[in-house]
């Protein structure tokens, strides 16, 4: 498969970004640290380029008609300007993607999926627009950064006359940042540390880059790479695609469940729903590395007589805890919050912890 | 990029120091720049014999797991006990504090490669 850069490819090999093949594309995985990227999230701002994530654009009369066949979540009750993470059903209990749906106005909306999936996405979401929506895949066009952490805000603000105070969690609108217009502002992200995501016209992309980082300089504002971006979201249990859902893994297990809503048909809801109802085998659960460790995916979950109970999903070291940490699935009689499991590292069975979600 | 001339190298990325039958080994300035921060090095094998080629311990970055092998066959007789709780030390200093573990030489070098020859390995 080719390689795609993203549009600003030679400014982050210009910032010492390490670019390495992820999704499709060359992408920045960490400029100086991991770990000191991580943390200017966490503790002041830090901007990460993913232009490798894949929007569509659903207008018409049948738009949401058509979102609400495919999406577990309810697009409904989504008021104008508003945001809703939501997932694709399979036909055989598991998940397609997951996604972000943004309601523009009645009859528009944005869909924004995983880099990995964009055709996978387009092509299912296609298989079912019977109705005549309006699809339009805008991926290459549009860029997409995420200008995330406590700092994250005051940096936009000093941008635009639009008052982001007033734009809530999973809200956004279209405005004027640094002189360009018809830019989605978005409170959002997967960092847990606060900001906003910025959706931009590639034309205007590189000019928007360079403004935030003059206007987060006083916070020593940072590009950030994916590594950081994985700790960070594995810090908040946040799920990642393709390592802890996938297309074996149902909503109700990952924990899901909160995205999934029986208020309307949709693709395998009946299944889904009585699986709600009845209770699942196994469920995604987070854990702390109590033994010293790091778990990683795919290591086996143990309980203490040694029985295999799951699988790691997604691990790493936490940079805020310093201790390994992670996300798996478990049999159900395994996950609730403080009982005791055994990664196997290296044919060694180390003792973790169930905790309940954010795991800082 | 820090490649010493002093040292000798494995296509691994390892670096060993020959000294008398003593030889210290740690991972290239390459390796840890490539593996990005280092939060463990996780090394059970003091006191085993080891041969040439085989895997000595491991190193952990935040993101990725490595093997360590073994550049010559040999006895571990000691690993850098600061590592235990300052792997960054392999980050920051690759060829002094951060060197990994003391080896007791048991066979003759064979496939080593100076540094010149692992510049143009790595392509420095």
């Amino acid at each position: 498969m080719e390689i795609k850069n993203i549009p600003l490819n030679d400014l982050h090999t210009q910032l010492g970004g390490k670019m390495v093949p992820f999704a499709g594309y060359n992408m920045p995985v960490r400029y100086s640290s991991d770990i000191e990227e991580h943390m200017a999230v966490r503790n002041s701002v830090g901007v990460f380029d993913v232009s490798h994530m894949g929007e569509f654009t659903l207008k018409g009369p049948n738009a949401l008609d058509l979102i609400q066949r495919v999406t577990s979540n309810d697009a409904s009750k989504l008021i104008d300007g508003q945001a809703q993470y939501s997932c694709l059903p399979n036909e055989t209990g598991g998940i397609i993607d997951d996604l972000i749906v943004y309601k523009i106005k009645d009859n528009d909306y944005l869909l924004v999926v995983n880099a990995s999936n964009i055709d996978k996405d387009w092509n299912w979401i296609s298989k079912f627009n019977t109705k005549g929506a309006e699809m339009k895949n805008i991926s290459d066009d549009i860029c997409l950064f995420a200008v995330q952490g406590p700092k994250g805000v005051a940096t936009l603000q000093k941008l635009t006359s639009t008052d982001l105070s007033t734009i809530k969690y999973y809200h956004f609108t279209i405005g004027e940042l640094a002189g360009v217009k018809d830019v989605i502002l978005s409170n959002t992200g997967y960092t847990g540390a606060g900001g906003f995501e910025v959706y931009v016209h590639k034309s205007s992309a590189e000019l928007i880059w360079k403004k935030i980082f003059e206007a987060g300089a006083e916070f020593n504002i940072k590009p950030i790479g994916l590594g950081a971006r994985d700790t960070l979201r594995l810090e908040m249990g946040f799920c990642l695609y393709g390592n802890d859902i996938d297309d074996t893994t149902s909503p109700i297990e990952a924990g899901l469940g909160w995205i999934t809503k029986f208020t309307k048909d949709f693709t395998n809801s009946a299944a889904i729903k009585q699986q709600k109802e009845a209770g699942v085998k196994r469920k995604l659960v987070g854990f702390k590395m109590i033994d010293k460790g790091i778990p990683r995916h795919d290591y086996p979950i143990k309980d203490a007589a040694g029985n295999i109970i799951g699988k790691v999903t997604s691990g790493t070291q936490s940079p805020m805890l310093s201790i390994g940490i992670g996300l798996g699935y478990v049999t159900t009689e395994n996950a609730s919050p403080g009982t005791d499991i055994f990664i196997e590292v290296r044919g060694k069975a180390l003792k973790a912890q169930v905790q309940k979600l954010p795991l800082v | 990029m820090n490649i010493p001339d002093g040292l000798q190298y494995t296509k691994d990325h390892e670096w060993v120091k020959i000294e008398g039958n003593t030889a210290t080994i740690g991972i290239t300035d390459f390796a840890q720049s490539e593996l990005g921060d280092i939060v463990y090095v996780d090394i059970n094998t003091v006191g085993q014999e080891i041969n040439h080629g085989d895997v000595f311990g491991t190193v952990e970055a935040v993101k990725t797991v490595s093997d360590l092998y073994m550049p010559i066959a040999g006895k571990v007789l000691e690993l850098n006990s600061v590592l235990e709780g300052n792997p960054e030390k392999v980050n920051e200093d690759p060829y002094g504090a951060g060197w990994m573990v003391k080896v007791e030489v048991k066979g003759s070098p064979s496939d080593l490669l100076s540094a010149a020859q692992y510049k143009e390995l790595i392509g420095k």
